[in-house]
């Protein structure tokens, strides 16, 4: 072994390849370790090829839609599932490579296989690791592995990241068979599009996954074991959402509990409580999307008695583990499992190492979070529920798309915008909107929080006419009792 | 136009001060020259002038807030026709400061709320830019009563003020706040016992004849008419003759005249000698400078009107700060000797014990003389025991043949 790297990322995830291109910009030695696709979940079988089959969907609602906006189509609109797919897998095909040249771009080295923690910093040594091959198959298809790779080895490093990110959370007796019970990897890559589908679990993964299936033609059944559709959401804009996705024609069952399911040839049966009385459900197909839970499984988190917690490695506000030179970042290292919570807390973390002044940890309560169900759904701050638990005094700014210039003309015209402000100073506490674009929309008010402005700030802001983003300022001004276009 | 009144500089390099006490209100007629406000740096209690005639419209700090920055704005002064002009928004520091600080508008808010002026509060932000957590961090600080001493982690103790407190029971003591001053000689000494490596070489100096030629002196002096009758234009003290024996010295022994940079050392041309005087609850060092080239005349009479001025509090900082060593005579209490702590940039001080007749032996004989001890701390760094032992040597010389520091 010839070299002692500065920093080793275990994991190209979103959280990890930013991770790596941070500490090379800040001169630090680098390699990434990967065992099945630079880009991790997000790009492979995540956030990316998931918004590529939403895209699908949408453009085959607006066709189905066309006569509404004076547009005849001649014949009918059908889905090719295959193409629908393969398009996916291109979409998420390009970003894997563009992750590729990004390592080579900042002489990053990626270091294929499944990495272990061996030695900890001891008496000024470096961490030490172990790749080897990867200990499961490559869920398929697979992106071709990028050129000019290290192969298995012992590495050492200065620093090293875990960020080896999560997994699909499994309930007993309802374990995935690939077949007729999916992850969120079979139902990325359906090669039928099945008659009739059950979600267990209505986070943003199951409720995509319902949009999906339900443009697609999919008769779709939610059931959440909670009394709300997406549980970290306020009450109020999930309420919202959960009428408009039936509308759509989604049944959604909340407050269930999946008892057991059977499994025929070709179908499966859910067996469900219902008010007392049970219940089944049949379905050809069933989508176990009851969460996520962080790999720290055969990473030598033992070895190092590196502590855990809640499926979890427990770190501190830099993403130091107890370990000294061994740190944690993104989904591994907890909650919210999102990918740009994974890539900021990897930025703060080298930032740390580098003894950069101008770091700052991470403030949760910041970090927006966006679904992309039809209608969207984003969000940052605490929900209305949240603030008064706290015990905020608040004010409540809302405003409905059915009354903006923009979502009308767009033919979008289901959809609030409600903002949440602390009575006594004015601070936003909370932003939360349901409705077309609204992913795109909620970042104005993530600036406007880091940037601590108060509702005086946000009113003196001019907002372009005519956009959906004018409703973000009636909001506002609504919490106030003096919005103009009500 | 309102007229800004704004925190002066007392000295080149004062940053901040507290804003002690306001003598007129909001709405009170100023008048060119009037007295409006007393101003306390660390050492110093100032009175601020007005410079303009108006009405006071807008106190905008408040009396008792600490930390002011330099040239901030204090209060507003209109001319009496624009008095009912004023605006309302005037009433928000950040808006007139001269200096533009950067705030979050929710810090800004919640600091507004609190009635503190931001320019007041440290800050973490981005470039130095206020945030709420500062602000929250302030307010956190000023409920604690141990606030003045958290704020400034020199004078903060291993013991918390909570647990000092349980070792005593309440009532049987007072709690007495600690002023400017008190912070400053905490935080100073603190600095310098726990950064500065202090030796101690002590040297007996005969006195009689120094006691001897200051009656010569004194005797000589010719005498002035004042209002009560006629005084001596000067008297010169035995301490006059130790703060120029100590400055001719440092001049014979230009090494030990320096002070310690972290990046090099800087040797004084001069000797300028700080002098501590002792005030009622606390002690302040104003300098003599050049006393290596004043006459005892000159010495004495400038001691006299810094040492009034002292216990007036009102020496300003370029009077009391900086000099090459120091002076701490405690001879008039009937100390023998005692060591005392440097007071950087200072690399030596002298602590001056009584002069008494202690019995000499010279020649094989027992003698009585007048023997003053004195005891000379110096800052390792920068002067080496046999350096320090040299500047004794010398400086018992002058005090023994003292003819030579007349010349």
């Amino acid at each position: 072994m010839s070299i002692v790297y500065d920093v080793i990322v275990i994991g190209s995830g979103p959280g990890g390849y930013v991770t790596a291109i941070r500490a090379a910009q800040l001169g630090f030695k680098t390699a990434v370790v990967e065992r099945e696709h630079l880009g991790g979940i997000c790009l492979n079988w995540g956030c990316i090829p998931t918004k590529a089959l939403l895209r699908s969907g949408e453009i085959k609602h607006f066709a189905e839609h066309a006569k509404e906006y004076g547009l005849k189509l001649k014949g009918s609109i059908s889905a090719d599932i295959e193409d629908v797919v393969a398009r996916s897998r291109r979409v998420s095909g390009r970003l894997n490579s563009g992750v590729g040249f990004l390592m080579k771009k900042n002489k990053i080295d990626v270091i294929w296989g499944e990495a272990k923690l061996t030695q900890g910093m001891v008496g000024g040594k470096s961490v030490q690791i172990i790749v080897g091959k990867p200990s499961k198959l490559a869920m398929q298809p697979q992106h071709p592995v990028p050129k000019g790779i290290l192969g298995s080895g012992t590495y050492e490093a200065k620093h090293v990241i875990v960020a080896t990110g999560a997994r699909p959370k499994t309930l007993p007796g309802i374990e995935p068979d690939g077949k007729l019970i999916w992850t969120y990897f079979e139902a990325m890559v359906p090669q039928t599009i099945p008659k009739s589908l059950v979600i267990i679990g209505s986070g943003a993964i199951g409720i995509e996954f319902a949009s999906f299936y339900n443009a697609m033609g999919t008769e779709v059944t939610v059931i959440e074991l909670l009394a709300q559709i997406m549980p970290v959401e306020d009450a109020e804009i999930s309420a919202f959402a959960r009428k408009q996705l039936e509308k759509r024609g989604i049944r959604i069952l909340t407050g269930i509990k999946v008892d057991k399911v059977d499994k025929t040839n070709s179908s499966i049966i859910a067996h469900v409580e219902v008010e007392g009385k049970m219940q089944t459900i049949s379905a050809e197909r069933l989508i176990s999307a009851v969460g996520v839970q962080g790999n720290i499984e055969n990473i030598g988190l033992e070895v190092l008695d590196i502590r855990t917690e809640r499926g979890c490695i427990v770190i501190d506000e830099w993403g130091c583990t107890n370990v000294p030179g061994i740190y944690a970042i993104g989904d591994v290292a907890g909650p919210p499992m999102l990918a740009h919570k994974a890539e900021k807390e990897g930025v703060i973390c080298v930032e740390k190492i580098a003894g950069l002044k101008t770091v700052h940890p991470l403030d949760k309560r910041k970090v927006p979070s966006c679904t992309y169900c039809v209608p969207q759904l984003a969000s940052v701050g605490l929900t209305e529920a949240k603030a008064r638990e706290i015990g905020y005094e608040i004010l409540i700014g809302r405003y409905s798309f059915a009354v903006n210039g923009k979502a009308i003309a767009l033919g979008e015209d289901q959809g609030l915008v409600k903002t949440i402000f602390d009575k006594k100073t004015g601070q936003l506490l909370g932003a939360h909107m349901v409705g077309s674009e609204v992913t795109e929309l909620i970042q104005g008010f993530v600036v406007a929080m880091n940037l601590e402005t108060t509702e005086e700030e946000l009113m003196h802001t001019v907002f372009p006419h005519p956009t959906l983003s004018e409703m973000m300022k009636e909001s506002v001004l609504d919490a106030y009792g003096i919005a103009l276009n009500v | 136009m309102p007229v800004k009144i704004t925190m002066p500089a007392l000295s080149p390099t004062m940053e901040e001060g507290n804003l002690s006490k306001w003598f007129v209100k909001e709405g009170d007629k100023v008048n060119l020259g009037d007295v409006i406000a007393e101003i306390e740096t660390d050492k110093a209690t100032m009175e601020i002038e007005a410079v303009d005639e108006g009405t006071l419209a807008k106190i905008v700090i408040p009396a008792g807030t600490q930390k002011i920055k330099v040239n901030s704005v204090i209060a507003l002064l209109v001319e009496e026709a624009e008095n009912q002009a004023m605006p309302k928004q005037m009433a928000r520091p950040s808006d007139v400061r001269g200096v533009r600080m950067f705030s979050s508008p929710l810090a800004r808010r919640l600091a507004a709320q609190a009635g503190i002026d931001i320019a007041s509060i440290p800050t973490s932000g981005p470039h130095g830019r206020l945030i709420k957590r500062d602000v929250e961090a302030a307010l956190k600080g000023e409920n604690n009563a141990a606030f003045a001493a958290k704020s400034d982690s020199a004078v903060s103790l291993a013991l918390s003020d909570d647990a000092v407190l349980k070792l005593f029971t309440p009532g049987e003591y007072e709690i007495i706040p600690h002023d400017a001053m008190r912070k400053t000689i905490a935080s100073r000494l603190i600095e310098s016992k726990q950064t500065v490596p202090h030796f101690y070489v002590t040297v007996d100096c005969e006195l009689d004849a120094l006691l001897e030629l200051r009656s010569c002196i004194n005797r000589a002096a010719s005498m002035k008419k004042t209002d009560d009758g006629s005084m001596p234009a000067y008297k010169v003290s035995v301490n006059d003759m130790i703060i120029k024996s100590v400055a001719l010295a440092l001049k014979e022994i230009p090494d030990a005249n320096v002070s310690w940079l972290d990046s090099s050392m800087l040797r004084h041309a001069h000797a300028d000698i700080g002098v501590a005087v002792a005030i009622p609850n606390g002690l302040i060092t104003p300098i003599v400078r050049h006393a290596d080239e004043k006459s005892l005349q000159t010495i004495s009479n400038e001691m006299k009107y810094l040492i009034k001025r002292a216990r007036q509090r009102k020496l300003k900082p370029e009077e009391y700060q900086g000099g090459s060593t120091a002076v701490s005579n405690m001879g008039m209490f009937g100390i023998k000797k005692f060591s005392a702590i440097l007071n950087p940039p200072q690399a030596t001080i002298f602590a001056i014990g009584a002069g008494k007749e202690r019995p000499i032996v010279r020649d094989g004989s027992i003698k009585a003389a007048t023997v003053m001890s004195v005891t000379i701390s110096a800052d390792h760094r920068v002067v080496d025991g046999a350096l320090a032992a040299e500047l004794a040597q010398t400086f018992k010389k002058l005090i023994e043949n003292p003819l030579a520091i007349l010349v």
